[in-house]
Formats: C-alpha cells, sequence, structure tokens
C-alpha cells in the first residue's frame, strides 16, 4: 500500500474520447491505474532518471571514479563547510569537487553517478536470474504435482533454513576464491575474466540470484496450482495441446501478474545485498564504485567527514523508496482486489 | 498435535542435517586452509598443525566426527580438562560422572578459544540486541498499524504507511551511520560505538546490570534494527485489520451498540493481531541473525563479526557453529509459529 497514493480511484473510469467502443486488456487497464498512481510514478520517474544517470554516466560525471588525486585528498567546497561547520578548521577547500572528494582525493560526485551502475545492473539482472530459476522450478513442481511436487518442495523448505545473508557471504567467499585465478584456458578461468570485467558484479548477481528464487518458486507452484484445474486448461488439454504449450500459452500469462510484483518489491532487497556485501569488502572489486563500499569508506571517516558518507547513503535511500514505490504502485495495479487488504 | 510436533521435529533433523551438509561442502570447496598464511609455514608444521586438528582425515570422516561430536551426549567418568577440543556446551555433574553435550571444536584461529566460547562471550550480546529491536519493532510496528488501519484512507493511515515504507527504504547501512552521526558525534548523547554488558551473563543470555549504563549502548542499534522489521509489522497489523473490521461480527458488534473502543479493542484485535503474532517467530530469528550487520556498523562485539572473520580465515568449526546456529533459529522459531498458530485460531488443525 503506497502512502501517498490517490485514495479513491474513481470506480467508473471516465471514457476516453474515441476509445469507449474498444474493450480494454487487463494489461491495459492495469496500466492505466499504474499511470493514475503519484506515488508509483514518481517511483518510475526516479528510476527512468537513475537509468539514464547510469548510461551516460562517462557523459554526466566530472572526473573519472579512479583518478586519484592525494592533494585533495578529502578536499570539500564552501557549501559543504557551511552545512557542517565541524570541517573549517581543517578541511582543505576545493570548489572543484560538487560534494568534496574521498580519503584518496576520487571525485564522490562521479563514483555516486558511477555507483549508479552497479545498484541498477543488480536491481535489473538480480531479478531476471532469480525470475528464470524461481519461476521453472515452481512450474515444473506445480505442473506435475503428486511426488516430484513434494520432492521439489522439500528442497525450497531446506533452502529456507539457511540464513539467508550468511549463506550469500559464503557463496561470495566461493566464487571469489575458486574463480579468481584459475588457469587459464579452464571454464572458471573465463567465468573469473568476465567477473573482473564487470568488476566484480557478475558474482553478486549469480550469489543474488542463487539465494533469492525461493519464494518466487513457491509463489509459482501455488499459482500453477490453482491455474491448473481451471476450465480453459481442460479445453486446452482437449484440443491437444501439448504440455509445454500449455505451460507457456495459457498458464504462465495468467499467472504473471503475482509474480512480476513479487519480483519489483523483491528489487529493494537486492539492491541492499549488493550495497551490503561492497560495505563489508565482499562487493565489486575497487576501485569500481558501489554505493555500499562508498558509505562503508564513509563511515570510518564519519566524525571528520560526514559528507563522505551522508550521500552515498542518500542515494542508496532514495533508489531503494523509488523501487518501494514503483512495486506498491504496481501491486494496487495489476492485482486491484488485494488493495488495501495485503500487507 | 503431539503426533504433528514430533513429525515437525524430525524433519527439523533432516533439514539440519542437510543445511551442515552443503556447509561443509561449501566451506571446503573454498580453496585454501586454515594454516595457510602469507608467510608460509614450514611443511612439517602445516601438517602438524592440521594433523592436531585431524584436518588431515578424508572429508566424509571429518563431517561424521564433527556430527556426532555435536549431536551425541557424552557420558565420562573423568573431569573435563581444557583442552579446546574438549570443550562441551552443556556439562553437568551426576554423582561421580559427568553427562556432556554439544562439542562444536576448537577455533583455529586462536590457540585457547573454542566455538562454544564464542556461542558462551558473543551470542549473547546478539541475543539481547535481537530481543530489544524486536520489542522496539512491536512497540512501533503494532500502534502504527492499528491507527493506519482505523483510519484507513484518512490523513493518519498515510502518515503510518509512510513511515513504514521509510523503514524499509531506509537500511541499516543508511540509518545506522545517520544515527551515529546525529546522536554520538554531532550532539554526544550516545556512544557511538560498543556494548554496556559483559561476559559473565546471567543465565548464559541476559546482562546483569540493567541500568543506563547498559541501555545507553543499545538505543541506537535496537532503534536501527527494529526500525526496520516496525515497517514490516505496520503493514502486516494494518492489512490484517482491514480486512477484520469487515467481517460480520464487528458490525454486529456494532450495531448492539458497542463503543467503538469496545469493538476495537474486544473483537477487533483479537483476530486482527492473529497473523501478527505468528510473524514475530520467524522476524526473531531474522533479527537475531540480522543483527551482525547493525553489530558491524555500531562496533558490537556480537557474533556477527566472528562470521564474517571466520570464513576468510578459513576457520571451519565457526563457520560451521554459526550457521547451524542460525539454522536452529530460524527452523524452531517456525516450529514455534506453527504451534502458537493453532493456540490461536481453533480452525487450524494439523493432520
Amino acid at each position: 500500500m503506497t502512502a501517498t497514493a490517490k485514495p479513491s480511484a474513481p470506480a467508473a473510469e471516465a471514457p476516453i474520447p474515441g476509445k469507449t467502443t474498444k474493450s480494454r486488456s487487463l494489461w491495459q487497464e492495469a496500466f492505466q491505474r499504474l499511470v493514475r498512481n503519484r506515488a508509483a510514478m514518481t517511483g518510475g520517474i526516479i528510476i527512468l532518471l537513475l537509468f539514464l544517470t547510469a548510461i551516460f554516466a562517462d557523459v554526466i560525471a566530472p572526473f573519472s571514479f579512479e583518478k586519484q588525486s592525494l592533494l585533495n585528498a578529502n578536499a570539500v567546497p564552501t557549501w559543504i563547510t557551511r552545512l557542517f561547520p565541524s570541517l573549517q578548521p581543517y578541511a582543505v577547500i576545493n570548489e572543484e569537487y560538487p560534494i568534496g572528494a574521498d580519503k584518496l582525493g576520487r571525485d564522490l560526485f562521479s563514483r555516486i553517478i558511477y555507483g549508479t551502475r552497479v545498484s541498477l545492473a543488480v536491481a535489473f539482472i538480480g531479478p531476471i536470474i532469480s525470475l528464470i530459476i524461481g519461476v521453472i522450478y515452481g512450474s515444473i513442481s506445480g505442473f506435475f504435482g503428486g511426488r516430484v511436487d513434494n520432492i521439489m518442495m522439500r528442497v525450497v523448505d531446506v533452502l529456507y533454513a539457511f540464513p539467508g545473508l550468511l549463506f550469500i557471504i559464503l557463496l561470495m567467499a566461493f566464487f571469489r576464491t575458486t574463480l579468481a585465478q584459475p588457469e587459464e584456458g579452464t571454464f572458471a578461468y573465463y567465468v573469473g575474466q568476465l567477473d573482473a570485467k564487470f568488476g566484480g558484479l557478475l558474482f553478486i548477481m549469480i550469489g543474488i540470484g542463487l539465494t533469492g528464487w525461493e519464494t518466487q518458486a513457491r509463489l509459482t507452484r501455488g499459482q500453477v496450482l490453482s491455474v491448473r484445474e481451471k476450465e480453459y486448461i481442460e479445453a486446452a488439454r482437449a484440443i491437444g495441446a501439448t504440455n509445454s504449450q500449455i505451460m507457456f500459452k495459457h498458464i504462465l500469462p495468467n499467472i504473471l501478474g503475482p509474480l512480476i510484483v513479487l519480483e519489483t518489491l523483491a528489487i529493494p532487497g537486492y539492491i541492499y545485498t549488493e550495497a551490503f556485501l561492497s560495505f563489508i569488502g565482499l562487493g565489486v572489486n575497487p576501485p569500481t564504485p558501489s554505493w555500499g563500499s562508498m558509505i562503508a569508506d564513509g563511515s570510518r571517516a564519519l566524525r571528520a567527514y560526514p559528507n563522505q558518507a551522508l550521500f552515498p547513503a542518500i542515494a542508496l535511500a532514495m533508489t531503494m523508496f523509488a523501487f518501494n514505490f514503483l512495486g506498491d504502485g504496481l501491486r494496487d495495479a495489476l492485482e486491484p482486489r488485494l488493495r488495501g487488504t495485503q500487507e | 498435535m503431539i503426533n504433528y510436533i514430533i513429525r515437525r521435529l524430525l524433519y527439523m533433523v533432516v533439514v539440519l542435517f542437510v543445511v551442515s551438509g552443503i556447509t561443509f561442502i561449501l566451506m571446503h570447496s573454498v580453496p585454501g586452509g586454515p594454516f595457510d598464511k602469507e608467510k608460509k609455514l614450514p611443511p612439517e608444521i602445516q601438517a602438524n598443525k592440521e594433523k592436531y586438528y585431524h584436518l588431515d582425515d578424508p572429508l566424509p570422516v571429518q563431517f561424521f566426527t564433527y556430527l556426532s561430536r555435536v549431536t551425541l551426549p557424552r557420558i565420562t567418568t573423568t573431569a573435563p580438562t581444557l583442552q579446546t577440543d574438549d570443550d562441551y556446551l552443556i556439562t553437568i555433574k551426576v554423582g561421580d560422572a559427568w553427562f556432556r553435550w554439544m562439542n562444536f571444536g576448537p577455533s583455529y584461529a586462536s590457540r585457547n578459544r573454542t566455538v562454544n566460547d564464542i556461542f558462551r562471550e558473543q551470542l549473547p550480546v546478539s541475543f539481547q540486541l535481537g530481543v530489544m529491536a524486536l520489542g522496539i519493532a512491536v512497540v512501533i510496528g503494532m500502534p502504527l498499524g492499528i491507527m493506519s488501519a482505523l483510519n484507513h484512507n484518512r490523513w493518519p493511515d498515510y502518515l503510518g504507511m509512510g513511515v513504514a515504507i521509510f523503514g524499509i527504504s531506509v537500511p541499516t547501512i543508511v540509518l545506522g551511520p545517520l544515527l551515529v552521526w546525529i546522536f554520538g558525534v554531532l550532539l554526544q548523547w550516545l556512544p557511538p560505538t560498543g556494548w554496556g554488558a559483559k561476559p559473565p551473563f546471567v543465565l548464559g543470555l541476559f546482562p546483569s546490570n540493567l541500568t543506563w549504563e547498559y541501555f545507553k549502548y543499545a538505543v541506537l542499534p535496537a532503534f536501527v534494527l527494529g526500525f526496520g522489521s516496525s515497517a514490516v509489522i505496520a503493514r502486516l497489523t494494518r492489512a490484517s485489520m482491514l480486512q477484520v473490521i469487515r467481517e460480520d461480527y464487528i458490525r454486529t458488534a456494532r450495531s448492539k451498540g458497542l463503543h467503538e473502543r469496545a469493538v476495537v479493542m474486544g473483537h477487533a484485535l483479537k483476530n486482527g493481531l492473529i497473523p501478527v503474532v505468528t510473524v514475530l517467530g520467524p522476524l526473531f530469528a531474522a533479527l537475531v541473525t540480522g543483527t551482525f550487520v547493525t553489530e558491524l556498523v555500531f562496533g558490537i562485539p556480537g557474533l556477527g563479526k566472528y562470521f564474517v572473520t571466520s570464513i576468510s580465515n578459513r576457520d571451519y568449526p565457526v563457520i560451521m557453529g554459526t550457521i547451524l546456529l542460525y539454522a536452529v533459529f530460524l527452523v524452531m522459531s517456525n516450529l514455534l509459529v506453527d504451534i502458537v498458530y493453532a493456540f490461536l485460531d481453533p480452525r487450524i488443525r494439523y493432520n
């Protein structure tokens, strides 16, 4: 439930000129409901802006994210010293940096801009991985039912008993060391190289995908189970549709709504997991900037230079806000029956 | 009911076995060992150290030795020694014999500490933090949710849900440093890091000094940890209350002229809070396991730090011990919830 959503959507919508005769599909209706939700739209616009920022980071950022300038270590512009008067006695003033530089003299603003790439990559690719694993797993389990279902769901139960964050830390340690420097020519070597190209992001996304699919699988299974017995599936079977046709053409489109909602609401969690991993030093490889590692560096200098932690923290919180707003709006739009009745 | 509980307990044993198996395989497939240092040890010493900790045994042997040491109780007639591989979590003297149970093994990173030592000294800190955070989550979350539900689609509702979305969107690593900076550095009201209680703990878990000296360290971390969960509780409470106040029996209660407060307190809350109570179990497990982010931010000497360092140190017994401990927490709290659920809602039968 969004906090600032418009309270009363008119029960009967005002007819749209020229379109009154055409009946709209469920998806179109959902889209219209989403557009009318101001909080969700704000979230969506912020995400769009972040997306553009990530793509055009090279153009927007005034400095490189890795170029060090030790003379300007911890430098701040004047307005920061006005904001935090305690800095005045000792801070190096340099107006070139919009919000200051970190302890190696790298521009904080540019690093935050480039950090958008990491967070957004996790926000979009993490869900895809967990969606693919979860939907395939859950639909096999729900579709075949019986003993297969029973065994597959027990496996999910066991995975649920793993403390998530600890498991992902263990996985990261495993990936980092096993695939970091294997012999040239092996599969592991190429995966490691690919990860190095992404600045360490690949393993994070795999780790997040591997630990995040269980809820998705459970939901898919439940949905498939409930849809499976419907008449239209029986009808499809009667005219000789194959299993995969039924699965992809008839079942999946009908259960997509809740899956999308669940995944969107899970995105802030993924973003946070990456930030947290980088915070404890198991995330992206330096010097690739991640908001999590910037907050970690900044917290160490919290007393002397609060600006170094504050701005990446704002960026992280704002992004999570945007995804939460959009996710809530999507839920209200795709599952209007649940509006106001679900957590 | 008894059958159900027994079945669940058996199932729990299977789950824990699988969890320990996966953890064991995963942690041994990470290259490197506990005694590989930057400066290489002479091979004889390395071999001796590995032999001392039985790391030269085949892996399956190591695994089942570990499991049997943890799970099988031992009854000995000799007094317990101070050896690091002879430290049992539970030691009871019965006449001339000692009943001893749960040996989680030595910590490779230290010459004189065992995993049980870490459990005795660090787990209580995480536990206290988790309990306080749960308290804060309930105290903030429930009233917020009830307020929102009773004022559905009016400003208190928006306020409540605004706070909730704030709680979900502002993670510990953001809120933590921010509050440390405001209250610890700028205003200097509260200490920015540390913890106010030291072992020994009362009953092995609780601090002995329940004074401001203790709580001043706990206020910030417990709030940061609890605030995020309070959002979950608030949303759940609101949703469930909204459903309940539309029920017929609430209309009946209103129509027989009951005071609004009596309707809410006597009728709506009773059923509306059932789903909330059931979520407290997993939430508590999540809080106790999740404390470790907060511990890092606030420099609290809890279990979290040990887990992170144990992985980079390849300190196998500590990794196994912490993961198993957290898994037990999770599984137990889920079981507890299911049992409580059956008591709260007589319509639910497990057969």
